[in-house]
């Protein structure tokens, strides 16, 4: 205390920020914090409590009622897991066929036109990736009749985002100089696309598509809950009739098939980058 | 012509590309097992055309709804869907990310000791292979119906999602800073907030947002099996035949998304 005899009186403690910005940041966490309990007081509004305060009780009960898992309940799901697998890979191949050429219309180096084609393919990418597949398979049930055909093109429309949105990012990187070299031999335009811009990204593509295989695996699993095919039907059907120890068997299967499928496309996305 | 064929005989001249897979009867192999599995796999299809041709009449009236989207006469419920969505995005991302701070520092290897290691990674990896639909129908089944639920799933992802990411930056952290800190006696906490914290801060913001995004579309989903959120008034208004309020709610997610994605872009430019 007594040490203190420098002339300028030199702050005693050194401190991170500034007086002034320590209030603002101070400021700005009371009103974050004012929001999002704002926020949750307008969510739970209608929230009935008994029913949140009753869930441990539910939560034993219903655990009590999985145990032990139907295990005979597998042979009937080898079926419906073949079909999972049908959407999954049908509608990743789809959802490629048709996101190859939007991707090369959205990027900015092979676009036709940067200013009516370009938009509209990224209108086509962000459309398809803001509606998850389980939307698209609500729209599609509807229109073609409950089975695997709408898994499929639900699969399909909700890859194309994806698929178009990472490939023409990749398009847009590649190598300028490579496609000016096949441009000087004097190629056509067919040509310098095979040749020159092609070879570049194709890797990324089969990385990417084996990635989008595999979230389409997961997505696969769960479509059968608004009667699009696959594994899911059993499980909306199980859940339906409360045969608990039926959904603790599927939820064994669909984890045993996300894990495989996602040690497989991690192996093959290895191999191809 | 015959000029070139003699030509072909002693040299090949034309340059023809190298295969992608060199190995001749893998390749073949290969080509036979994918053509076999598309006439397998399209087989087991089951399409029922008649009902198929029957929908395209469907499809046609959905495109249009498309084309003239009705948001006034399920105005209330599209507004009370989307209201549901968006407090569950906002909350279920605060929550989610203040909780997955603590789980991705004990699932760093170079914080956490063994055991709180393996018990974290264990958390991360449920939390991650376990789709939200799922976890949304179980939550549901304790929980009730309504955005609670759907608040809880949307928490649960978030969890696994940032800590997993948030740990490999962790550990990617220049360790000279920690131990410069230590090398004062800084205690645990103080390295972690000066040391640790301040390394990583921009990519947790960074994934904050670009959860937020994911957390918004999701919730557009899982009101689907009952956990509240504009899913929900989707799938009334399917079950309804009512496309243009269906073609209104799916327009609105679109637009909310590009926003979102558009300004979480430009923070993330900003802030990294």
């Amino acid at each position: 205390m007594t040490t203190a005899t420098t002339e300028h009186a030199a702050p005693a403690q050194w401190r991170r920020r500034a007086p002034r910005t320590e209030l603002l940041v101070f400021g700005a966490w009371v009103f974050a914090l004012a929001f999002v309990s704002w926020c949750f007081q307008v969510m739970t509004a209608e929230t009935i409590w008994s029913f949140v305060t009753d869930a441990p009780k539910q939560a034993a009960d219903i655990g009590g009622r999985m145990i032990p898992p139907d295990w005979g309940f597998t042979r009937e799901l080898l079926w419906p897991l073949w079909e999972t697998l049908n959407i999954a890979t049908l509608g990743t191949l789809i959802g490629i066929v048709i996101a190859t050429p939007v991707a090369f219309l959205a990027a900015r180096n092979t676009t036709p036109s940067a200013l009516f084609v370009r938009p509209i393919a990224l209108l086509i990418i962000v459309a398809s990736r803001s509606i998850n597949s389980l939307i698209w398979a609500l729209l599609l049930v509807a229109i073609v009749g409950p089975g695997p055909l709408a898994g499929v093109f639900a699969i399909a429309l909700r890859s194309i985002g994806f698929i178009g949105k990472l490939l023409y990012e990749a398009i847009e990187e590649i190598d300028e100089t490579q496609v000016e070299a096949i441009d000087s031999t004097g190629a056509a335009p067919a040509q310098v696309m095979a040749y020159g811009i092609v070879p570049q990204v194709a890797p990324t593509l089969a990385g990417i598509s084996v990635f989008r295989w595999d979230i389409n695996i997961r997505e696969s699993t769960v479509l059968g809950l608004v009667g699009a095919g696959g594994i899911g039907v059993k499980l909306e059907a199980a859940l339906s009739v409360l045969a608990w120890p039926k959904v603790t068997m599927l939820l064994i299967v669909i984890l045993a098939t996300v894990v495989v499928s996602e040690w497989i496309s991690a192996r093959v996305r290895q191999k191809l980058l | 012509m015959s000029a070139d064929l003699a030509v072909t005989a002693e040299r090949q001249t034309t340059w023809r590309r190298p295969p992608f897979i060199l190995n001749a009867w893998l390749r073949w192999s290969l080509i036979v097992g994918a053509f076999a599995y598309l006439v397998l796999g399209i087989g087991s299809l089951e399409v029922n055309w008649a009902r198929v041709v029957q929908g395209l009449e469907r499809g046609y009236l959905f495109v249009k709804a498309f084309l003239s989207p009705d948001f006034v006469s399920r105005w209330d419920d599209i507004q009370r869907g989307f209201i549901e969505s968006l407090t569950m995005t906002v909350t279920s991302t605060a929550v989610g990310v203040l909780l997955s701070i603590p789980v991705a520092i004990g699932a760093a290897t170079n914080l956490a000791p063994r055991w709180i290691y393996l018990f974290c990674r264990g958390f991360i990896a449920i939390s991650r292979t376990l789709n939200e639909i799922i976890v949304a129908i179980l939550l549901v089944a304790m929980f009730g119906f309504g955005p609670f639920a759907g608040f809880l799933t949307l928490t649960f992802a978030t969890i696994g999602f940032m800590a997993k990411l948030l740990a490999e930056d962790i550990e990617e952290i220049d360790p000279d800073q920690l131990d410069a800190l230590r090398a004062t006696g800084a205690t645990f906490w103080q390295g972690l907030d000066f040391g640790v914290l301040t390394q990583v801060l921009p990519r947790l913001i960074g994934l904050s947002m670009y959860r937020l995004d994911i957390n918004f579309r999701e919730s557009a989903v899982i009101g689907i099996v009952g956990a509240g959120g504009v899913g929900d008034t989707l799938n009334t208004a399917m079950d309804r035949y009512e496309y243009g309020s269906a073609a209104a709610v799916i327009l609105v997610i679109i637009t909310i998304v590009m926003v979102a994605e558009y300004t979480s872009g430009l923070l993330r430019k900003r802030i990294q």
